[in-house]
């Protein structure tokens, strides 16, 4: 299982929790589990994210791996000039 | 310092050679957007808004039509009529009301209609014999009162889930982020100032302006080419805003005069295909800078709110900031990155910060260098430098004291890897800069700056030639010195000299998919995907070499260019030169190349940190900056003295934003100052010589340790100028510019 910490402003969806326990290997599975188990995360997960895995920002991957007990943020999407 | 004293393990990586652009810059020869032309060419010019806020009642375009030198008139009629359907909903429909507008002005200068003529004098004149009705609706340009409830509305469904309810429906998103109780940590202070700071837009200011060549066939086929930072998304864009596919629409990317972010979208490409398409003909378009003002992406504007608490010993016990940004009249303003990098230098038990992005009568906003982050800068730095003042501490002190380090929970949510804050502010105290005895009349100002940095989808291929040299494709537009860097790696893998390589911007039908250079993404992705693909052409070579000497291929090594055996067991056989391979390379397997496509995640985040000196004229408000030092992290400069470019560029362009760049909104919702006569950048007598200091603290997630430089530095200036006028001045500056009647207002205001 691993950990997903949400930015606060994520909580009105969820129900007011901030850290979301899912079983994923990758980023991809990890968002598709956060969108099954608080299906109003939809919309922000649609919209971009990104992903901190034990502090590396992952910006768009979705194939990317979770090793378990590591770390995990849900981030805006990042932009750049 | 350009580390030219500094031991280093590589060869080429870290000298500093002539740039391969060099010589066509400085001779005229580069072919920039304007610089291209077609047999048969139009000339396009575009009908924009007068008004800041009006319904579209009519466009009768038949008296232009009727003109003996016009041969295409477009509307929004003439683009896809898809609107809200896959494929053209959310940004791109947002691209498409911005670059021709749909039922309603939404901005001074939005686009209404457009002509293509067989002279661009010709076309300037047809727009006159267009009638546009128009219903003028009450506007708002102002972040603030944007939001107001009695605001008019812009978009009505404009906003996304993030909004709270309640909010005025300008208010299109909303981030809220941090972690700990800041109320108890602003319980814990000895000491809490709150303020309020608000920023003006400022434009990205690149001299050449938006230009493109466009021909687009009835067959659906099509050629363009423009300046931009990134034609992939170009002809992503365009191929949706007309309704085509993409594959069939080739665009090149023209050498750029500069885009600092603004050039990461289109403008005027797709109008100009829907002429071409129109008038069966090639259309050009070139916009004059007011046109570039009033329809281009300028940053947004800014107001906020900080608040911090701090001990007196300066350690930081909570922070708190509200961002509230206004992107035109569209979604995406910054207002979430503004928010996240804030706090992002310091290592806070406390801390929160909320965005807002808000829409007014404005153009769309585009990013500007590190979007959002330094108006944040500006106002948490401005707050600590007066703490710092109000408890007699050093501002280095302070921010060493609560620095941002490997294992810091970052203000954003997750733990930081190796990173360089430390070492940028432990080089400022140690710069002779820092200790100099300032002048009466003068200040000095210290800030921190923070910027994510990205890596992003990118391809690269690396093609030998028999002689022995390389060509080197890579799908990255040059806005920073990119293609000396790429050359420098590929040479620093195959052994071969810089000189012997030759980069080129591919474009987009001779390459893979490639994102815009923007996120301080160059030198490291594209970077680290030309290291891969010069890999990838080493393996290949290692197996012919291998072959002539009937070894294995894992008994053969790469050394200095050259094929070598691994070891003593694989054999006794002289060095053979890459050249000496691909001499007869057609024969023994034939062309040799390397390739490498990926989305590199592993950008790693840079920190800046900049000391400023300035001089406040009492009698007239002018300011001077006397010194300028920049230290920042770059991981591992590949070309030390483009990074060095890149953080005076930074520098300059901040001073520009901080003392006098602004854009000037009349009551009737026009841009005043739309020319450069008027909206005052920075021109070299404004400018000190500007310091540089280059830390290295390598990126984890880079074969070289390579950070991005682009952006960063834009960050640290508006803060650290403005602490350096507020201490000149005696009193603080809360807004910018800082222009001469502000400075004056102030000094008035503080007796």
């Amino acid at each position: 299982m691993v950990e997903v910490h949400l930015w606060s402003g994520l909580r009105s969806l969820t129900g007011g929790q901030q850290v979301v326990e899912v079983q994923a290997r990758t980023t991809g599975e990890l968002l598709r589990e956060l969108v099954r188990i608080h299906p109003q995360l939809k919309g922000p997960i649609d919209a971009g994210v990104s992903i901190a895995v034990d502090g590396r920002v992952i910006a768009t991957g979705l194939t990317e791996p979770i090793p378990e007990g590591s770390e995990v943020y849900l981030m805006q999407r990042l932009r750049g000039g | 310092m350009a580390l030219d004293d500094r031991k280093s393990q590589f060869t080429f990586v870290g000298t500093s050679p002539d740039r391969p652009d060099g010589l066509d810059k400085v001779t005229g020869r580069a072919k920039y957007g304007a610089d291209a032309y077609a047999p048969g060419m139009l000339h396009g010019a575009i009908l924009r808004s007068p008004h800041a806020h009006a319904r579209i009642v009519k466009i009768d375009t038949s008296k232009a039509e009727a003109h003996k030198d016009v041969k295409a008139v477009v509307t929004r009629a003439d683009f896809a009529k898809v609107p809200f359907k896959p494929g053209l909903e959310g940004e791109f429909w947002n691209v498409l009301e911005n670059v021709m507008a749909g039922d309603k002005a939404l901005y001074d200068g939005h686009a209404v209609a457009a002509v293509a003529a067989t002279s661009a004098l010709s076309a300037r004149d047809a727009l006159k014999l267009i009638d546009v009705e128009y219903e003028v609706l009450p506007h708002v340009t102002d972040v603030d009162k944007a939001m107001a409830p009695d605001a008019p509305v812009i978009r009505e469904g404009a906003a996304d889930y993030s909004v709270p309810e309640g909010m005025h429906p300008n208010v299109v998103r909303y981030h809220e982020s941090g972690h700990g109780d800041v109320e108890a940590g602003f319980a814990e202070a000895d000491l809490v100032i709150e303020d309020r700071f608000v920023t003006e837009a400022t434009h990205q200011g690149y001299i050449e302006p938006h230009a493109c060549l466009a021909s687009l066939g009835n067959d659906g086929k099509g050629e363009l080419w423009c300046t931009t930072q990134g034609h992939w998304i170009a002809q992503k864009t365009c191929a949706a805003l007309l309704g085509i596919e993409t594959a069939q629409l080739r665009v090149s990317a023209s050498e750029i005069g500069g885009g600092f972010g603004g050039k990461t979208t289109v403008f005027i490409e797709p109008v100009a295909l829907a002429l071409s398409r129109k008038a069966n003909r090639p259309v050009k378009i070139v916009m004059t800078r007011s046109e570039v003002f009033r329809a281009t992406g300028p940053t947004s504007s800014a107001s906020m709110d900080v608040k911090i608490g701090m001990k007196k010993d300066g350690t930081i016990s909570a922070a708190q900031g509200v961002f509230r940004l206004q992107g035109g009249a569209f979604p995406g303003a910054p207002g979430d990155l503004t928010a996240m990098c804030a706090f992002a230098p310091y290592n806070l038990t406390n801390v929160k910060q909320t965005g807002y992005d808000v829409m007014s009568n404005r153009p769309k906003q585009a990013a500007y260098r590190a979007p959002g982050a330094p108006m944040a800068a500006f106002a948490v730095e401005s707050v600590i430098d007066e703490m710092c003042n109000e408890l007699g501490l050093d501002p280095v002190e302070v921010r060493l004291k609560n620095a941002a380090h490997e294992g810091t929970k970052a203000s954003f949510g997750p733990r930081y890897e190796r990173i360089g804050l430390v070492e940028t502010l432990e080089a400022a105290k140690a710069h002779p800069h820092y200790s100099a005895p300032l002048k009466p009349g003068q200040g000095r100002g210290i800030s921190c700056g923070f910027w994510f940095n990205h890596g992003g989808e990118t391809s690269v291929s690396l093609a030998l030639s028999e002689d022995g040299s390389a060509q080197l494709m890579v799908g990255t537009p040059d806005i920073g010195g990119s293609r000396a860097s790429m050359a420098l790696m590929a040479a620093e893998v195959l052994g071969i000299p810089y000189e012997n390589i030759r980069v080129t911007i591919a474009d987009t039908a001779t390459l893979g998919y490639n994102d815009v250079s923007h996120g301080s993404r160059v030198t490291y992705a594209s970077g680290l995907a030309t290291i891969k693909a010069a890999h990838h052409a080493v393996e290949k070579l290692c197996e012919r070499a291998a072959a002539k000497w009937g070894i294995p291929v894992d008994a053969v090594k790469w050394e200095n260019g050259c094929a070598v055996p691994s070891g003593s067991n694989a054999g006794d056989f002289d060095p053979m030169p890459l050249a000496d391979i691909t001499a007869d390379m057609g024969s023994t397997g034939g062309p040799i190349s390397g390739h490498f496509e990926a989305t590199p995640e592993g950008a790693g985040v840079s920190f800046g940190t900049h000391i400023v000196d300035a001089e406040v004229d009492p009698e007239t408000g002018k300011t001077s900056i006397t010194r300028y030092t920049v230290i920042q992290d770059a991981g591992k400069a590949i070309h030390p003295s483009y990074v060095e470019g890149q953080f005076q560029g930074g520098a300059a362009q901040g001073i520009g934003w901080a003392l006098n760049e602004e854009y000037v909104y009349g009551e009737d919702g026009r841009l005043q100052n739309s020319i450069f006569l008027d909206y005052r950048v920075p021109v070299a007598s404004d400018l000190p010589m500007i310091d540089t200091v280059i830390v290295e603290v390598p990126n984890p997630g880079h074969p070289f340790g390579v950070r991005g430089v682009g952006e960063t530095g834009i960050v640290p200036p508006l803060a650290a100028i403005a602490n350096a006028v507020s201490n000149a001045a005696g009193v603080r500056m809360r807004q910018l510019p800082m222009s001469p009647p502000r400075i004056l207002a102030a000094l008035k205001g503080n007796g």
